[in-house]
């Protein structure tokens, strides 16, 4: 029974997030990204108490119940598992020994990176940002070319009811860290189940530390029990020392797989006092690990603080400093909570943020930053914001989305068509939402582009659509320290048409 | 069958698989002078009503939809969906006079009605937001979307100046009509966004067209065999400044017109006359209109033709 309800829960919430991630055409309800919010890193860096505590309180009770049935990657290796059980039929699980210091080790290298400044490392092993950047840049793809194709048959017969998409290779960089994720995590749990989250997943880890002060646990009934090892060989965990009846509940993610296949009964989850496991405790690994963490964090930090150097030369239009997202008030910010799990880059309707490669530097490699190739931020939406479990990109109201100023206008009038070619163009002024880019006389008959900086809202229209080749006549120049612009609003004039004026 | 007649039945066979079309044919098909009243009016003016009461008499005055829509015809309605804007900005045409257009093309007949625009922003938050998707829905029509270089065939435009061939959307290509009904807006880069400019819309490549002389192509592009059966000009709202996109509520007019012509140069010109009322606008600064005339597209001498004013 418990088991069944764990399937239900996992499977619910595993299809909501993956179907969220891969949904590109807007078909599913924005509130699913609300699965997203559940996850625990993110959760702690947005400071998301709500959700902290109830993690937190949920394992005191029960155990890993996150890692059975919130945890995507949890419950996408339990489905790679249940596929490579069906095709090899001999394959059993045993009881392995703990990896504590291996594990404890991961954590600590997590801590360090963070307090480093290097959160994309954490990201790196996040559960949650591993698996949604797996969907983003290896499935969703994939789905969108399944897409494409439908709609090729569908309208040779006339019939819209499917749209084209554009497939873009956002970043080659992620994709290969999606690939490896795919593989190696995929490996692992075709091999030995959940090996990942017992081995290197510092959440799991975390959590584990708590389960195993955790009220209801599975237990086993020595007396019922003939130690037939069936329980043994089913537990994905590898955490149920049969001969000694004993689990190790630092590692179970309560499946309960065993307790269905125990044909004794002896296998139960209940509720009992703690009992405190004489672990001995190893003073000179714990020294080790919190020096190791030191030094590792001294030379990081250094490491992070180092901008890249870029190059720049007149009248090309690059700009020196990225431009991230609406929202994320400053690189600082940004790049202290990103776990880079994408799911703003999935969700982008013009998917103009992209994982950057080194714009920010080495400590924001995958983080999302601004391109305007493709496309420009629409001025009326807020999508980046409202889905970010982080905290990295906070939640904007539309009116304070259109007073956020990410980056500023930069014209180059030597590059300009109007200048160059002397004839009209405008399409930079036609595309600014607030005609800081606004056209004014120049000479016959010809308007050309002239800027007001204040109200910039560095949205990239008019960068994305300067026809000026090759080196645009118009950009926009990021800042790290994102500011506010005054908005004036203007009185609607009454007036008067009587006449056809011909 | 003895030998001989087989041979003839066989190259009877391939002489009608080798006959192509040519553009006389099609010309023939859609026949753009026959197709429209030439006993009635050039353009019809209407003022001081809704934008589907405006249309609605209007039309009648052309002697009605079917004369420009028959039986079993697919058509293409190609409003103004530029922007990410509700109507009351007067970015895009306005929603109730597509929803109008599209019932009398079905009314008309028509077997299928189609509306598209290739947008400047997002094309999907552009079609709902404008109100056109819901309206064109309701009224039977369905949605194409045109965001992708795949919905577009490349066309010769041998009369083009500077545009001599681009790719338009191909469901306007393989309608048997198509609608055209822009919005009256002013535009920082063609100084008028109507008629002639809404073209943009239907074409993929639009910054060629910014780079290589902007008023002309705009011209070149309306010398496209497959010209619009009507133009309907919906100056319901106006966009008095800040356009094509606007800021605000502020440079919308509540002008309450719509003009309605087969001949583009006329009935642009014939807006810009009207704009000209609410902000200053000489119609030779607005250069595309000229050079539509100097194609033989159309006439800027609105006294040499017969025009039908209506005040509701």
């Amino acid at each position: 029974m418990l088991r069944k309800i764990r399937i239900v829960v996992s499977v619910l919430l595993f299809g909501v997030l993956s179907l969220y991630l891969l949904d590109f055409a807007d078909l599913l309800p924005m509130q699913f990204h609300a699965v997203a919010q559940l996850q625990l890193l993110p959760a702690l860096l947005s400071l998301n108490v709500a959700v902290l505590i109830g993690v937190l309180v949920v394992t005191f009770l029960f155990g890993r119940i996150y890692c059975s049935s919130v945890c995507p990657l949890g419950v996408c290796q339990d489905v790679v598992n249940f596929v490579s059980r069906k095709l090899r039929k001999k394959k059993r699980f045993k009881y392995r020994k703990p990896l504590t210091l291996l594990r404890w080790l991961f954590v600590g290298i997590a801590i360090a990176a963070f307090v480093a400044g290097f959160t994309f490392l954490v990201g790196f092993l996040d559960p949650y940002s591993a698996f949604s950047r797996m969907v983003v840049h290896v499935f969703k793809p994939i789905y969108m070319a399944g897409n494409n194709l439908l709609e090729g048959i569908f309208s040779r017969f006339d019939n819209h009811t499917f749209f084209a998409a554009s497939v873009y290779l956002t970043s080659v960089f992620s994709l290969v860290v999606a690939l490896v994720t795919l593989l190696g995590v995929g490996l692992m749990a075709a091999l030995n189940g959940r090996d990942y989250c017992n081995t290197i997943c510092p959440v799991g880890t975390t959590l584990g530390a708590v389960s195993k002060y955790a009220l209801f646990k599975i237990r086993i009934d020595d007396a019922k029990c003939n130690s037939c090892g069936s329980c043994s060989r089913n537990c994905k965990a590898s955490c149920i020392d049969s001969k000694q009846h004993q689990i190790d509940y630092s590692r179970c993610i309560n499946c309960f797989d065993c307790l269905d296949v125990c044909s004794k009964n002896a296998m139960s989850f209940r509720y009992g006092m703690v009992k405190t496991a004489n672990t001995k405790v190893d003073k000179s690994k714990r020294t080790f690990l919190m020096v190791l963490g030191g030094a590792g964090v001294a030379t990081t930090k250094v490491l992070a603080s180092k901008a890249l150097p870029i190059s720049a030369a007149s009248n090309t239009a690059k700009r020196q400093v990225p431009i991230s997202p609406p929202g994320s008030l400053s690189h600082t910010n940004l790049m202290q909570k990103c776990t880079s799990c994408h799911l703003c880059v999935s969700k982008c309707p013009q998917q103009i943020i992209q994982p950057a490669f080194t714009e920010y530097g080495l400590a924001g490699v995958m983080q999302p930053v601004l391109t305007f190739d493709r496309g420009f931020c629409n001025y009326d939406c807020t999508i980046c914001s409202d889905v970010c479990p982080a905290g990295a990109i906070l939640p904007l109201a539309m009116e304070a989305k259109h007073r956020t100023q990410m980056g500023v206008v930069r014209f180059v009038k030597e590059n300009c068509i109007v200048f160059t070619d002397e004839t009209n163009c405008g399409a930079c002024s036609e595309h600014c939402p607030t005609q800081a880019v606004s056209m004014v006389p120049y000479k016959n008959d010809l308007d050309i582009p002239y800027t007001q900086t204040d109200i910039c809202v560095g949205c990239g229209g008019c960068e994305y659509v300067c026809p000026a080749l090759p080196n645009k006549a118009i950009y926009v120049e990021g800042l790290s320290v994102h500011n506010t612009i005054t908005i004036v609003a203007e009185k609607v004039e009454e007036v008067k048409v009587d006449d056809f004026g011909f | 069958m003895d030998r001989r007649s087989f041979l003839k039945a066989l190259a009877l066979t391939g002489a009608a698989f080798s006959i192509k079309e040519v553009d006389a044919m099609t010309l023939l098909s859609q026949n753009f002078a026959a197709a429209g009243p030439a006993d009635k009016y050039d353009l019809v003016a209407v003022m001081g009503g809704s934008p589907v009461d405006m249309f609605r008499k209007g039309i009648a005055e052309f002697g009605g939809m079917s004369q420009f829509v028959k039986k079993g015809y697919r058509v293409v309605v190609k409003p103004n969906i530029g922007w990410d804007k509700s109507p009351e900005m007067a970015a895009n045409t306005n929603p109730e006079l597509v929803g109008e257009i599209v019932r009398q093309c079905f009314r008309a007949g028509a077997k299928e009605v189609l509306v598209l625009d290739h947008t400047c922003d997002n094309w999907q938050k552009c079609y709902t937001n404008s109100g056109i998707e819901s309206a064109a829905k309701a009224a039977g029509a369905k949605m194409v979307a045109a965001h992708e270089a795949s919905y577009y065939r490349e066309v010769a435009l041998p009369k083009g100046i500077k545009l001599k061939s681009t790719q338009v959307h191909k469901a306007i290509l393989d309608s048997d009509v198509w609608i055209n009904v822009p919005v009256l807006k002013n535009h920082g880069g063609a100084k008028m966004s109507i008629a002639m400019k809404n073209h943009m819309g239907i074409v993929w490549d639009r910054g060629y067209f910014h780079s290589n002389d902007l008023q002309q192509c705009i011209a070149d592009v309306c010398t496209l065999d497959k010209k619009a059966v009507l133009n309907v000009v919906d100056a319901y709202r106006l966009m008095k400044n800040n356009g094509p996109r606007g800021k605000s509520e502020a440079d919308a007019v509540l002008s309450k017109g719509l003009f309605i012509s087969q001949n583009i140069v006329a009935v642009d010109t014939a807006a810009t006359s009207f704009f000209n009322q609410v902000r200053e606008m000489p119609l030779e600064t607005v250069k595309h209109i000229g050079k539509g005339e100097e194609l033989k597209l159309g006439t800027t001498k609105l006294d040499s033709l017969d025009i039908k004013r209506i005040k509701i």
